[in-house]
């Protein structure tokens, strides 16, 4: 294996990162400008969001349920087990509903936008949508783009719901609580700054598994191994991106939504 | 050896001055890090002719194609295509100036996601949004030209070798472009199906006029191109006695070492005595 010094190392990875800004400037900016192709965007919105579906649906379920069965534990010991529903509901919505969701979600897309487009790359495809006068960017990025930040705000969303009925599966069957309970407590604490964090989050986790997997496979390079290699890389940038930046928007959230 | 029946029958019609080359190249020089690959290489395609392009593996033939499409920018040197200098366009600029070339990929690059007739139409639909009557039979008359009309609702990993090399010419020459670019057309075909295509491509020469710069590996293909001619009549392509080959709008050009050693006819070639293209010819 060749050995790359560090300088090389910290320049590449500094390229990379300039590449990626400019990248993600382009698809924005080709917003603004036409062709814009609407049905690409519904045509992706149906890839990403409806054949998200299952799989979010599923994680949100177990993610509620474990939740509360995890929190029952702790505040049985304290004698506040009716507070599961809004252990349950403050933390799928203003966390596990937005970050879970957009991981599965880039787990499926992130890597399947890097291989799809990666796969046109090295098959000369995107030179020939290029040499047919089409801007690849237009047409294959910013619909990406789009549908998954409009799709993963709703699939967050329904991952919240889902988590709830999760949670409530175990506060009733498991804990023998009250469900109008559970609801009521559930439904109640729930605060503006909470909604609001939960909704803003999947919006910026959206931009990034779309526009990383775009970008990973818009760059691959060297064959089937290049695209395979492009695919990993999607996929772990993007989960790291999305947690990394999960701290920072909570961070910024609490702070500017005056948070107690 | 018969031609299919019906071309897109209007010939190329040019939207610059009509004495200027359709292509100029002036000292292009490209590398891939240490590897330079292009030294200085200068050549013009003048209106209507077809030039072969040679050289070895590796000798920057079908990089010339995309540097000529503007789709790769050189280190140095200037590219004129139909009367624009692409080393300055803007991408934006770049893609209305593709609109009046047709390129037929080394692999076909068909968009496997779409039917033969969506990758036939994709530039008309580009252009106009839905597939409509005229575009229908637009699809049907170049997918005609190149014998394939029954593929039309199929995917091209449903076709052979051969079948997707057709459809990349239609798809190339549906808008009738006043260029056309082949990069090894007829690589890793069999005789028959290679024959078949550089028909096409002969036909497309002689019935359309339109200018060609074709990469080929195949000698024996550019020397049937040089001696034979599309009789439209007959609808087949005829070989041309030897004294009539000078009328065919045919020239070789030959890199080695990322220069041009020769650039010139059939018969300067054949005569030429570079020990290099003597070997090469041989």
């Amino acid at each position: 294996m060749e050995l790359i010094s560090p300088t090389d190392l910290a320049k590449e990875k500094v390229l990379t990162v300039q590449d990626y800004v400019l990248f993600c400037f382009q698809t924005v900016a080709n917003l603004f400008r036409k062709p814009l192709y609407f049905a690409d965007m519904i045509q992706q919105a149906d890839t990403i969001g409806v054949g998200s579906l299952p799989i979010v649906v599923l994680t949100g379920f177990f993610t509620g349920a474990v939740l509360a069965l995890q929190a029952s534990n702790t505040l049985e010991r304290f004698g506040s087990i009716t507070l599961v529903g809004q252990l349950v509901s403050t933390s799928m919505v203003r966390e596990l509903g937005p970050v879970l969701t957009s991981l599965m979600v880039a787990g499926r897309n992130s890597s399947g936008m890097a291989s799809e487009l990666g796969s046109m790359v090295v098959t000369e495809q995107i030179d020939a949508m290029r040499a047919l006068g089409t801007d690849p960017m237009k047409k294959l990025v910013t619909p990406r783009m789009v549908a998954t930040v409009f799709m993963l705000f709703f699939l967050a969303i329904i991952s919240d719901l889902v988590g709830l009925v999760g949670g409530l599966a175990i506060a009733k069957l498991l804990l023998r609580l009250d469900a109008r309970q559970y609801w009521a407590n559930a439904w109640e604490t729930l605060v503006f700054q909470d909604i609001f964090m939960g909704l803003i989050k999947p919006v910026i986790f959206g931009f990034i598994i779309a526009t990383i997997g775009c970008f990973y496979g818009m760059n691959a390079r060297g064959g089937t191994q290049g695209v395979g290699r492009a695919t990993t890389q999607a996929m772990v940038a993007a989960s790291v991106l999305i947690l990394a930046m999960d701290l920072i928007v909570t961070r910024f959230l609490m702070a500017t939504l005056s948070y107690h | 050896m018969s031609a299919p029946t019906l071309p897109l029958d209007s010939a190329t019609v040019p939207t610059h001055d009509i004495s200027a080359p359709v292509i100029v190249f002036e000292d292009v020089k490209m590398s891939f890090g240490d590897n330079e690959v292009l030294r200085g290489v200068s050549f013009h395609l003048p209106r209507g002719e077809t030039k072969a392009v040679f050289g070895v593996a590796g000798s920057g033939k079908s990089l010339m194609l995309k540097l000529a499409l503007g789709l790769i920018r050189p280190d140095s040197g200037r590219i004129v295509a139909l009367g624009e200098d692409v080393t300055q366009m803007p991408e934006e600029r770049l893609f209305e100036l593709r609109g009046k070339i047709g390129m037929v990929f080394q692999e076909s690059a068909l968009f496997d996601s779409l039917t033969v007739r969506e990758n036939v139409a994709y530039r008309l639909m580009e252009e106009h949004g839905i597939y409509d009557e005229n575009i229908d039979r637009r699809v049907r008359e170049a997918l005609r030209f190149v014998e394939l009309e029954h593929t039309l609702d199929l995917n091209p990993s449903e076709l052979s070798g051969g079948m997707r090399r057709r459809v990349a010419i239609a798809r190339a020459i549906i808008t009738q472009p006043e260029l056309l670019l082949y990069d090894s057309p007829t690589g890793g075909l069999d005789p028959v199906t290679s024959n078949t295509i550089i028909e096409l491509i002969v036909k497309q020469r002689d019935v359309n006029k339109t200018s060609a710069l074709l990469v080929t590996h195949r000698l024996q293909d550019a020397f049937t191109m040089a001696t034979h001619q599309f009789d439209k009549q007959n609808n087949r392509m005829v070989a041309l006695p030897p004294g009539q080959h000078c009328d065919v709008p045919m020239s070789f050009l030959v890199l080695r070492d990322g220069k041009v050693i020769f650039d010139g006819d059939l018969h300067s070639l054949a005569n030429s005595e570079d020990e290099y293209i003597q070997e090469y010819i041989s």
